[in-house]
């Protein structure tokens, strides 16, 4: 036999993972970025000089460029690399379509990232809130959807596997409404093919409420069902277990994707929007819980047996306590969604703390989660470079994520009462401005927050590095208390 | 034959068609009804297209990401209606393409802001915001008054609107520059402005006359906001949504 045939397939990898390789360095990088703009941009509210008086620098123009960094630079990059992994190995298939359109959809995406930033720099926008990018952007990503589209179905068609695994039922989800999503939404007309600036097809109320269905369904579809799909594959790999329940994740997956679409007027409460919209807005968040809770419960008790792993893997403990937060966010969003409980919490910080528990503590941590999984398995090494810095990583960011949230729910409830509070001869209590100086030792605190998750993510970029190149800490291994006291009792008392 | 998830989870194209159709289906029922309910945007007088300045305005307004710590949305709660005004209307924002309700409020409501202050206080307010009001946390927008207003394609903004659907008529689109000049110039005779956008603000040019600046189109924007309803004179009915 021709020694040539022998070593041709082993020296080929038989998945391309240098595609997800690539995307996994962009998740890190992103991640970073959009983490330290945030704590940039926190600090901004806290100093207001430090928008250093240029335009390039003002908060207006910055916070869309920390939202689209933190969603769609470090989560899509995290989802679009994660679904490219996922999808070749529970089909065991090799991506449909060639490296080539996988590096496409990889350069294509990014370039869409860095030109939506710069734009955001340059003041070209569409204001709408996560759906930033101007007409020809919109255009270039939906090209690149459709061909990432192509690529994760032709996959899907093409396995070995008799089954589609449950992970790809949510991703697929997952790019089929977003491009729905992507395109109805940002309908648009330019006002010259050769200008950046377009106005949008719809006007006011209608507008608000398409703009919100794309809003929330963002939150649904991107940074859920997406992440949902990470969780169904990354949890079971890493406890060495198999889903708790088959019928709950069929159940969960479409009432998760049902449900969700209608839970944009939630955003509009008390609005011009007329109110049966509002009502049925509510009503379909309020039941949304139950999926959600579903999903938790599916994703918690995949540990049944293996409980005892979170005591000596760090990275697992990312990942569930990922799916803790979401649980928790899962909770929080449908009581706010609740007309009474929304006419106090919209338009405060509660808001950005009930965000930001979902982002930091559900998709940043079960992303960590996964990277930490992936590192070794994608550059074929036999662990980490440290797991104790796994540890470091976890308690790091979860004191942010708490500095975090409380100071936000405080700040945000406590600017709710101030601008309905009345003095006793029947006036406003306070004038606008006193509320606003009322937040700024929670705009301190949730900027350090901040700053504690920006840390931990530098000291997950440092061990993944290590990682990658190979090299191994020299490191006691995280023994669990029992066994340690198990081998401390001397062998005749045994 | 028994049905099961095993022939959708085996069949790829099927799953993909089963996940469009339940997708789609609260978008369709909650979006649609709001263009064919005729209701739904209340019918009241005195909503006009914005006039260049303001639409130019406007395009300031967006590109400085103001609607990210601004509403434009009064609710209809107690307070609000004390602090800001009468609870906005559909109507009022049935010309803003896109929409600027917002959703936070790290600064205060500005859908009534129009005539609240004089134009002095906003350039002022703009330029620093902590010279008028020392607590304030906004960002200062100096450079606005620096920088000349690009308005060359005044009217291709116009047309731009008009093709979506705001009803700016071929004479309005036709004297869009001198419109435009007209409401940053004192000394201009402004009655065909007028007659075409009621109640729109003049403004000082800040640079002194001949020049207008984007300060000027902006402060010529938060002037008409929530001005144009005169709700004194509605009737409660006209309110109905």
């Amino acid at each position: 036999m021709n020694a040539a045939v022998l070593t041709a397939p082993t020296r080929r990898e038989p998945y391309n993972e240098e595609i997800v390789r690539a995307f996994m360095i962009a998740t890190m990088f992103w991640g970073v970025a959009a983490f330290a703009a945030g704590v940039y941009i926190a600090l901004q509210l806290a100093f207001p000089q430090l928008n250093l008086g240029l335009e390039w620098t003002t908060f207006g123009r910055l916070r869309p460029l920390h939202t689209s960094a933190a969603i769609f630079a470090f989560g899509g990059n995290a989802l679009l690399g994660t679904s490219f992994h996922v999808v070749q190995r529970t089909c065991r298939a090799r991506l449909f379509g060639g490296d080539a359109a996988a590096w496409f959809v990889f350069w294509g995406y990014n370039f869409f990232i860095v030109m939506a930033a710069l734009g955001y720099l340059l003041g070209i926008t569409q204001s709408r809130e996560y759906a930033e990018p101007e007409w020809y952007l919109d255009l270039w990503l939906t090209l690149v959807w459709v061909v990432y589209l192509v690529i994760f179905g032709g996959t899907l068609i093409k396995r070995e596997e008799p089954h589609i695994y449950v992970a790809n039922w949510f991703y697929l989800a997952f790019i089929v409404t977003i491009a729905m999503l992507h395109i109805v939404n940002n309908l648009a007309v330019p006002i010259s093919p050769f200008s950046a600036r377009s106005y949008s097809l719809f006007a006011g109320v209608q507008d608000a409420l398409t703009q919100w269905w794309y809003g929330h369904n963002a939150v649904g579809f991107f940074l859920t069902a997406g992440f949902l799909g990470m969780m169904y594959y990354f949890v079971p790999k890493q406890a060495d277990r198999p889903v708790y329940s088959y019928r709950l994740s069929i159940i969960h997956f479409w009432a998760l994707i049902f449900l969700y679409i209608w839970a944009g007027p939630h955003h509009l409460h008390y609005t011009a929007l007329p109110d049966w919209a509002q009502t049925l807005g509510m009503v379909f968040s309020v039941m949304l819980w139950m999926p959600s809770w579903g999903g938790m419960i599916n994703g918690l008790m995949t540990l049944s047996g293996a409980w005892d792993k979170l005591r000596t893997d760090p990275a697992l403990r990312f990942s569930i306590t990922a799916v803790g937060f979401y649980g928790m966010s899962t909770f929080e969003g449908p009581l706010m969604s609740i007309k009474a409980v929304n006419g106090l919490s919209h338009y405060t910080d509660w808001t950005i703390g009930h965000v930001h528990s979902g982002a930091l503590g559900w998709v940043a941590f079960v992303t960590f989660g996964a990277v930490y999984y992936l590192f070794p398995v994608l550059w074929k090494r036999e662990r980490l470079y440290s797991v104790r810095l796994v540890g470091v990583h976890f308690w790091t960011a979860t004191i942010g994520i708490v500095l975090y949230i409380t100071s936000m729910w405080v700040a945000g409830i406590m600017q709710g009462l101030m601008w309905r509070a009345y003095d006793q001869l029947g006036f406003l209590q306070y004038s606008f401005v006193e509320t606003v100086a009322a937040m700024y030792p929670f705009y301190l605190v949730r900027a350090l927050g901040g700053l504690c998750f920006l840390a931990g993510a530098l000291v997950m970029v440092w061990n993944l590095w290590k990682t990658a190149r190979g090299e191994l800490r020299d490191e006691p291994a995280i023994v669990p208390r029992v066994a340690r006291l198990a081998a401390a009792v001397p062998q005749a008392a045994r | 034959m028994k049905l099961s998830h095993a022939l959708i989870e085996r069949n790829s194209l099927l799953l993909l068609v089963l996940i469009l159709i339940t997708v789609s289906i609260g978008g369709i029922v909650e979006i649609v009804p709001l263009f064919t309910i005729e209701t739904t945007i209340e019918r009241v007088e005195g909503v006009r297209p914005y006039s260049p300045l303001e639409l130019a305005g406007r395009d300031i307004y967006i590109r400085e990401g103001c609607y990210v710590c601004h509403s434009q949305q009064v609710r209809p709660l107690k307070d609000e209606a004390e602090r800001y005004g009468h609870y906005s209307l559909a109507a009022e924002s049935m010309y803003d393409h896109p929409f600027q309700w917002g959703s936070k409020r790290t600064g205060p409501d500005l859908a009534r802001v129009g005539g609240k202050y004089s134009n002095e206080w906003h350039v002022a307010h703009l330029i620093d915001p902590r010279d008028v009001v020392p607590e304030s946390i906004m960002p200062p927008y100096a450079f606005l008054a620096e920088r000349t207003l690009k308005a060359k394609d005044i009217a291709l903004h116009l047309e731009a609107n008009r093709r979506v659907g705001v009803p700016y008529t071929d004479e309005m689109i036709k004297a869009a520059k001198e419109d435009l000049q007209a409401q940053a110039d004192p000394n201009a005779d402004t009655s065909a402005l007028l007659a075409r956008y009621p109640g729109a603000t003049i403004v000082t040019p800040t640079r002194g006359p001949g020049t207008i600046t984007e300060m000027d189109a902006l402060v010529a924007y938060l002037q008409v906001l929530g001005t144009q309803v005169k709700f004194r004179d509605l009737p409660a009915a006209a309110l109905k949504q």
